[in-house]
């Protein structure tokens, strides 16, 4: 009974959310994001491979984004259903084999490459 | 201090408007009737009863029976007076009317929530007081891991101190929890969202004051 309600609650608070395309880990996005700096807002954006989305359908569900920036691997976690994200553009499929894509923590280079999906 | 009787849902997290993610607890609050009014001239103080929940009519006590029918409602399972109750009503604050969550409660408002925590039972020091126990596990150490260690000296004073800290039941008392920020009312539903925990199990009765 009282798991009802709280999915019902859930359902209440996010109707007003923002609807963002649907990806899965292996897509290359451009993720925007709302920076608040001294009164001032502006949007920042990163964009790189998603390699995990975790807690799907629930409340909390974020993504991690991962990307190589002058040879430093940089991973951004962004919580999916945050009004400070402005838009999620999709930029790529890529045809992976599993959920979470830990592995390309330890590429570099040729092998860090993902198939595009066609 | 106005306040509602409510029922603990259970938890959630809503997105601030700063775009943090907060922890909150769902409560259904309300609707509650006023059974009482208390005041100066009769009662020596200000007051309002009010109660909330449904509850069989075979099984409610004739005395308390007597006690709903005077406000015109059915048997109710929760009663809780609220001293000096302040609400801005239509027509004030009067017998047999219904007082709903968005009457007492805005978005924004800080409140305290009043509850009785899950009992845990007679439990020793180190679950009740946080005590780290006595020494090592090894070297020899025998039956003392989750011991108290010493309580108090020898003939002087002779005696142990009152309230030492010792193993005894735990939980299942009345907590209050103060300055819980309101997220969220939703009042089709006699719903509102609290940020943080609330003292008690699922379904257990609440006392929201402000």
């Amino acid at each position: 009974m009282s798991e009802l309600i709280i999915k019902k609650v859930e359902e209440l608070v996010n109707a007003d959310a923002k609807q963002h395309p649907d990806f899965k880990s292996g897509d290359t996005v451009n993720v925007h994001v709302r920076i608040s700096e001294g009164g001032k807002e502006r949007i920042q954006q990163f964009q790189g491979t998603v390699i995990q989305r975790k807690g799907k359908g629930t409340n909390g569900e974020t993504f991690t984004v991962r990307k190589v920036s002058n040879g430093i691997g940089i991973e951004r976690i962004f919580p999916f259903l945050s009004p400070n994200l402005d838009k999620i553009e999709v930029l790529k499929r890529g045809k992976v084999r599993r959920a979470k894509l830990y592995y390309l923590r330890g590429r570099q280079g040729k092998s860090a490459r993902i198939k595009e999906k066609i | 201090m106005s306040g509602i009787i409510g029922r603990k849902i259970g938890m959630t997290s809503v997105y601030g408007a700063d775009g943090r993610n907060v922890a909150c607890t769902v409560i259904e609050a309300g609707p509650c009737v006023i059974t009482q009014v208390k005041n100066e001239e009769t009662d020596g103080y200000n007051a309002v009863q009010l109660a909330y929940g449904e509850r069989k009519e075979k099984r409610t006590p004739q005395a308390l029976l007597g006690h709903f029918k005077k406000a015109d409602t059915t048997p109710k399972s929760k009663v809780v007076e609220f001293r000096d109750f302040r609400l801005e009503f239509e027509g004030g604050i009067e017998l047999g009317k219904e007082v709903s969550v968005q009457d007492v409660f805005e978005e924004g408002d800080f409140l305290d929530v009043k509850g009785v925590s899950k009992g845990k039972g007679f439990q020793g020091v180190v679950k009740r007081h946080g005590f780290g126990g006595v020494g090592q596990a090894t070297h020899g150490q025998h039956n003392r891991l989750r011991a108290p260690g010493s309580i108090g000296a020898a003939s002087y004073p002779a005696r142990v101190f009152k309230g030492m800290k010792m193993a005894g039941q735990t939980g299942n008392k009345s907590v209050k929890v103060t300055n819980l920020k309101v997220m969220k009312i939703l009042a089709d539903e006699n719903l509102i969202l609290v940020s943080g925990s609330v003292p008690g199990a699922k379904n257990s009765y609440l006392i929201l004051e402000k």
